[in-house]
C-alpha cells in the first residue's frame, strides 16, 4: 500500500484570487490536467519497459501463427506508433471511450462498471470504520499522552500500518471462516447466490432498495471481513494522524488560554482542540480513501471479491494496456475528486481560510 | 549513514533515539534478521531448499515451523528469505531516495517552469494508484526480484522529491546560501556543499520510515507473483503458497510474521529519528 | 490580609537535558485591589510564576511551596479543584492576542463559554454580560463584534477582547503576561489605561508581568524584579524606580530609554546574556554579569536584606547602600 503521509500537500491552496467560485474552477482546470497526466504516464512507462502484450494474451499456439498475431495487433490497433496509439486513446477518452480490454476483450468502460462498484462497497466500510476508530484512539492517544494508553495505542496503530495486508486477510480468514465458521466464504454472495437489481452497484444498497433484506444481509456479511482487513491500516494511518495533530493544537496559546477560563477538559478537547484539527485530518482521510482503494489489490486477491483490485491484477500481467489505463483512472479520478472535496470542506469548515489566504 | 547515526547518538537531547524504548526494540529485531541472514547458512537447520522432509508437517521439535508442500523446513526458508526481504528493501529505498532528492533538488535549485513541470509530474505520481503501475512493470519487465524493485522505484520516488524540493526552497533563504552565491559559487557546489548537509537528516529519516512499506510493496508484489520466483525463499511468496493451502495455518503464519516483525521494527526506528529530530523537520516530514 | 500569598514557590520543567528549576523559593503577595508588577527578561521565570497559579504549567512541569489564594492553599489543588478557580477566581490574560484567541469560534461564544459554565447563566443573559463587557473595555459595535471572529479585530482590539473575556466571570484577580509587548506603542497606552480603570471601577487585584519596566512605571503600586527564577529586589513603584538597591535593577533603570546621563557611569550596564534555563549559575545566578561580584557571590545563595518594611533585596553586597542612605528618607 502506498503512504499516506506525504500525500497531503498536493491539497493546493489557492493562489490568487480568494472568491469560491473562481477556486472551484481553478481546481477543478487542476484536476482535469492531472487526469491526463494520469493517462500520459501510464502510456509512456508500459511503453518504455519492453513487455509484449499479444504474447501474454495469446496462447502459446496462437502466438505462433503470425496471421492470427497480426488479427490480434490490428484489432487493438498495436500495429501503429505509439505517439498515435496514444493520440487515438486520447482522442476516444474525451468521448468517454476507454477502450477495448486486451484481456476481457470487452468494452474497459464496461468492465469497471461491474468491477468498481465491489471495490468501492468494502472501501467506503473500510474508510467509516477507519474514521471512528482511528479518531476516538487518536484522541485518546493524543489525551493521555505518554501514559499507558498512550502507548498502547502507539504500538497498535504502528503494528496496523506494519500488518502486511495479503498476510492479515489469509490470517482473518483462516481464523474467522476455518476455526471459528464466522464469516462466510469468499466472494460476494453465496455460490448461486443472485445479485440484486443494479442500481448503485453496491449489493447492500441494492437489496436494500429493492427491499430484499436476507441478500442485504448476505452481502454484508460477506464483505465484512473483507472490509475489516482494509481498514486496519487506514485505522493505522488515521490514529498516528490525529495523535499528531491534535498535540499539535493542544502546544496552542489558544489552548492554554481556553484551559485559562476553567472549561471542563472535555469543551477543551472538543471545541478547542477537535475543531481544527479535524481540518487536517479530513485531509488525511481522503487520501487515506484512495489508498484503499489500491489496497485493495492485495485484500481482493485473497477473498476472491470480483473488486478493481482483482482486475487490475488481471489487467497488469496481462499487460492490459486499456485496462490498466482504466484502472489508474478510476483511482486517480478518485484520489483527486477527495482532494478537491477536501479543499472545499477546509472552505467551509475554516472561515479563516479567505482572510489569511 | 553511520556518520548521521553518530549524530543522532551524540545528541543529548532527551529525545535522543537510544532513549526511545521502541526504538532499542526496532534495532534489536533488526540486528536478529540481519544475523540470521549474514549466518544464514550455520544457523539455519536445514537446506532451504531440500525436498527431504514430509510435506505439510505440523512445527513440531523437528521443524520448528513446520513444512510446506514442497516438504521444505519453514523455518529454515524464513532464515534464508532475509537474505532477499532485507537487502531489496533497502536497495529499493536507496534507489527512491537517490531519484527523488535529485528531482527535488533540480526542482527547487532551477525553480520557474523547470520547477513547476516537475512538480506537476510529481502530483501526477500522487494521483497513481502505485501498485497498479507497480503490477505493470513488474509483469512486463518479467516477474523478477530485481524487475520489482525497479518497478517500485518508479512509483516510490515522488514523496522524497516533495522533500527536498520543500528544504530547498526553505534553504534558500538562508543567508549563508545567499552568500555562497554572492561569491560565485557554481551551482552544483552550493548544491552539494551548502544545502547537503541541512537534507541528509530529514532525507534520512523519510528513508527509514519508507523502508517498512518498501518491503511491505515487495513482498505483496511477491505474493501476486510479480517479485520473486521459486524456488527462491521470498517471505511473500511463501504467504501465498499458505494462501493456496490456507487450512494449514503454519505455512502462510510464520512467513508473514517475519514480514510483520521487520516491517513493524523499521517503523519503530524511523517513528523514533523523525521524534528525535527538532519539530519543524519533524512536521515537515508529517505534512 | 492579602488576597495572595506565595510562599517558596519552585517550579521544576521537563527539558532536553533533565529537569531544571524556573522558579527558584520564590515568594511574594499581591493585596487585594493592588497591581504588582513582576519583571524580568525573558527565561526569568516571571511566566512559569504566573502559569503556576493557575496550574497551568507546561507538559511535564512540577510547582512546589505554598500559594494562599483567598485564604486557601490551592498549589495541591486537585484538576477539579483548579478547574473551578480559573476563570473564575483567577483569570489570565496572554502576551499574543494573535494566538491566545481561537481563529475558528466566534467572539461570542469564546467571551461566554467559561461565564455559561461557571455561572449556569442562559445563553441570552451571558449575551447580555458580554456586550456590557466589550463595552466596558470599549469596543465599537459590540452587537456586531460579538458574532465576528478574532482575525477581524486589530491587534490592540483583540487584547481588549482577551481582556474581556478575562473579566467576564469577574475575577479577584488577574494576571495579565506581556500584556502590551505584541502591541504597537499607541496601543499599548490604551490598554494600560485601561487596566488601571478596572482596578479603579472593580477593587481588582493585578499581577502584570513583563520585562519592560516602562510599562509597570505608570501602573503598578509595587515591583518585583526577577532574575534566572529568583527574586533579587522588590519594593513600592516609585521607591523602587527611583531608590533602585540591586545591581540588576540599577541596571535595568538605567537602560531605559532617557536614562543615558546614569548609564554613562559605565558601572550601571549589563553585558552578557540572562542565563538559560538549566543552565542557572551557582551562588548569586547574576554573579556571572555584576560588576561588583564578590568570590562569596558564587558560593551562596543570597539571603534576604530587608531595607524598608517594603523594599528588601537578595544581595549581600549590597554596593549602593552609602548611595541610597544618603538618598532615602
Amino acid at each position: 500500500m502506498r503512504p499516506v503521509s506525504g500525500e497531503r500537500k498536493t491539497r493546493k491552496r489557492p493562489l490568487s484570487g480568494t472568491g469560491f467560485a473562481p477556486f472551484i474552477i481553478r481546481r477543478l482546470l487542476t484536476s482535469i490536467i492531472l487526469v491526463f497526466g494520469v493517462t500520459f504516464i501510464a502510456f509512456s512507462i508500459t511503453q518504455l519497459v519492453p513487455g509484449d502484450p499479444v504474447a501474454a494474451n495469446l496462447g502459446q499456439s496462437a502466438y505462433s501463427d503470425p496471421e492470427i498475431v497480426a488479427a490480434f495487433e490490428k484489432e487493438f490497433g498495436l500495429d501503429q506508433p505509439v505517439p498515435v496509439q496514444y493520440y487515438k486513446y486520447v482522442t476516444n477518452l474525451l468521448q468517454g471511450d476507454l477502450g477495448v480490454s486486451l484481456s476481457s476483450k470487452r468494452p474497459v468502460a464496461e468492465d469497471l462498471k461491474e468491477y468498481f462498484p465491489a471495490t468501492l462497497e468494502i472501501a467506503l466500510i473500510a474508510v467509516l470504520l477507519a474514521l471512528v476508530v482511528g479518531l476516538l484512539l487518536g484522541i485518546i492517544s493524543a489525551v493521555t499522552r505518554d501514559r499507558l494508553a498512550d502507548q498502547i495505542i502507539r504500538v497498535f496503530s504502528l503494528t496496523g500500518v506494519s500488518m502486511p495486508a495479503f498476510w492479515t486477510a489469509l490470517t482473518a480468514f483462516y481464523i474467522f471462516f476455518f476455526v471459528l465458521g464466522w464469516a462466510p466464504g469468499t466472494g460476494r454472495l453465496e455460490p448461486g447466490g443472485e445479485a440484486p437489481p443494479t442500481v448503485t452497484g453496491l449489493f447492500t444498497i441494492d437489496a436494500l432498495i429493492a427491499g430484499d433484506f436476507s441478500t442485504f444481509r448476505q452481502a454484508f456479511s460477506y464483505l465484512l471481513l473483507p472490509a475489516v482487513v482494509l481498514a486496519i491500516y487506514a485505522i493505522g494511518v488515521l490514529t498516528r494522524f490525529t495523535r499528531a495533530s491534535m498535540l499539535e493544537i493542544l502546544g496552542n496559546d489558544y489552548v492554554r488560554a481556553a484551559r485559562a477560563k476553567g472549561l471542563p477538559e472535555f469543551t477543551v478537547i472538543r471545541r478547542h482542540v477537535l475543531r481544527p484539527a479535524l481540518l487536517s485530518i479530513i485531509t488525511v482521510a481522503g487520501v487515506a480513501f484512495s489508498s484503499l482503494l489500491a489496497g485493495s489489490v492485495l485484500v481482493e486477491n485473497v477473498f476472491s471479491w470480483p473488486g478493481l483490485g482483482q482486475y487490475a491484477y488481471r489487467a497488469a500481467v496481462g499487460l492490459d494496456l486499456p485496462g490498466i489505463m482504466g484502472v489508474s483512472m478510476v483511482v486517480a479520478t478518485v484520489y483527486i475528486t477527495m482532494n478537491l472535496i477536501v479543499d472545499i470542506l477546509y472552505r467551509i469548515i475554516d472561515p479563516q481560510m479567505k482572510d489569511s489566504a | 549513514m553511520s556518520a548521521i547515526l553518530k549524530k543522532f547518538k551524540r545528541s543529548k537531547s532527551a529525545n535522543s533515539i537510544w532513549r526511545q524504548p521502541l526504538a532499542v526494540v526496532g534495532i534489536v529485531i533488526i540486528l536478529t534478521w540481519t544475523i540470521l541472514a549474514v549466518f544464514a547458512p550455520w544457523i539455519a537447520p536445514y537446506d532451504p531448499n531440500a525436498q527431504d522432509a514430509d510435506k505439510f508437517l505440523t512445527p513440531s521439535a523437528q521443524h520448528w515451523m513446520g513444512t510446506d508442500e514442497l516438504n521444505r523446513d519453514i523455518w529454515s526458508r524464513i532464515i534464508y528469505g532475509a537474505r532477499i526481504s532485507l537487502p531489496y528493501s533497502l536497495l529499493l529505498v536507496f534507489l527512491s531516495a537517490t531519484l527523488g532528492s535529485i528531482i527535488g533538488a533540480i526542482s527547487g535549485y532551477a525553480g520557474g517552469k523547470v520547477d513547476s513541470f516537475l512538480m506537476r509530474v510529481t502530483d501526477v505520481f500522487f494521483a497513481f494508484p502505485g501498485i497498479v503501475l507497480a503490477m505493470a512493470v513488474a509483469a512486463a519487465l518479467g516477474p523478477q526480484i530485481r524487475n520489482a524493485v525497479i518497478a517500485v522505484t518508479i512509483v516510490a520516488w515522488p514523496v522524497y522529491a516533495r522533500l527536498v524540493r520543500g528544504l530547498i526552497l526553505n534553504a534558500k533563504q538562508n543567508d549563508y546560501v545567499t552568500a555562497s552565491a554572492l561569491l560565485g559559487s557554481s551551482a552544483l557546489r552550493t548544491m552539494v556543499v551548502d544545502l547537503r548537509p541541512n537534507l541528509s537528516g530529514p532525507v534520512f529519516v523519510l528513508a527509514s520510515l519508507e523502508v517498512g512499506n518498501a518491503l511491505l510493496l515487495l513482498s505483496g508484489l511477491s505474493f501476486l507473483g510479480l517479485g520473486a520466483q521459486p524456488p527462491a525463499a521470498e517471505w511473500g511468496s511463501m504467504v501465498s503458497m499458505g494462501a493456496v493451502n490456507f487450512d494449514r495455518w503454519w505455512v502462510g503464519l510464520f512467513p508473514g510474521l517475519a514480514i510483520l516483525t521487520a516491517v513493524l521494527a523499521f517503523n519503530f526506528i524511523g517513528d523514533s529519528l523523525r521524534d528525535a529530530l527538532d519539530p519543524r523537520t519533524a512536521k515537515a516530514l508529517r505534512d | 490580609m492579602n488576597l495572595l500569598t506565595v510562599e517558596n514557590l519552585t517550579v521544576t520543567l521537563a527539558t532536553g537535558s533533565g529537569d531544571a528549576q524556573a522558579v527558584r523559593n520564590l515568594s511574594f503577595n499581591v493585596g487585594h485591589g493592588e497591581i504588582l508588577g513582576i519583571a524580568g527578561e525573558s527565561g526569568s521565570g516571571k511566566t512559569m510564576t504566573a502559569l503556576s497559579m493557575l496550574g497551568l504549567l507546561p507538559y511535564k512541569g512540577k510547582a512546589s511551596g505554598s500559594i494562599k489564594f483567598d485564604g486557601r492553599e490551592i498549589l495541591a489543588s486537585t484538576k477539579r479543584e483548579y478547574r473551578d478557580i480559573r476563570g473564575k477566581e483567577i483569570a489570565m490574560i496572554f502576551q499574543d492576542p494573535m494566538t491566545s484567541l481561537h481563529p475558528m469560534l466566534t467572539v461570542e461564544v469564546q467571551l461566554t463559554e467559561h461565564l455559561r459554565h461557571h455561572r449556569k447563566v442562559s445563553k441570552a443573559a451571558a449575551r447580555n454580560s458580554a456586550l456590557e463587557l466589550l463595552a466596558t473595555v470599549k469596543i465599537p459595535e459590540p452587537a456586531s463584534a460579538l458574532s465576528a471572529h478574532p482575525s477581524q479585530f486589530s491587534g490592540g482590539m483583540r487584547q481588549r477582547i482577551a481582556i474581556a473575556m478575562a473579566l467576564a466571570c469577574e475575577p479577584k484577580l488577574l494576571i495579565a503576561d506581556e500584556p502590551t509587548t505584541a502591541l504597537d506603542v499607541t496601543v499599548q497606552a490604551g490598554i494600560l489605561k485601561l487596566l488601571h480603570q478596572l482596578r479603579k471601577d472593580r477593587n481588582l487585584s493585578v499581577m502584570v508581568i513583563t520585562h519592560d519596566l516602562g510599562v509597570l512605571s505608570s501602573l503598578t503600586d509595587r515591583i518585583m524584579i526577577m532574575y534566572a527564577g529568583s527574586e533579587v529586589e522588590s519594593g513600592a513603584t516609585s521607591d523602587l524606580l527611583q531608590n533602585p538597591r540591586h545591581p540588576y535593577t540599577k541596571g535595568l533603570i538605567a537602560a531605559l530609554p532617557g536614562n543615558s546621563e546614569v548609564n554613562s557611569k559605565n558601572l550601571l550596564s549589563i553585558d552578557g546574556m540572562p542565563p538559560e534555563l538549566g543552565n542557572f549559575p551557582s551562588g548569586c545566578a547574576f554573579h556571572t554579569r555584576c560588576k561588583f561580584a564578590k568570590a562569596s557571590c558564587k558560593e551562596t545563595v543570597p539571603e534576604v536584606l530587608n531595607l524598608s518594611s517594603d523594599h528588601r533585596i537578595f544581595c549581600p553586597v549590597n554596593p549602593f547602600s552609602e548611595l541610597s542612605n544618603s538618598g532615602s528618607k
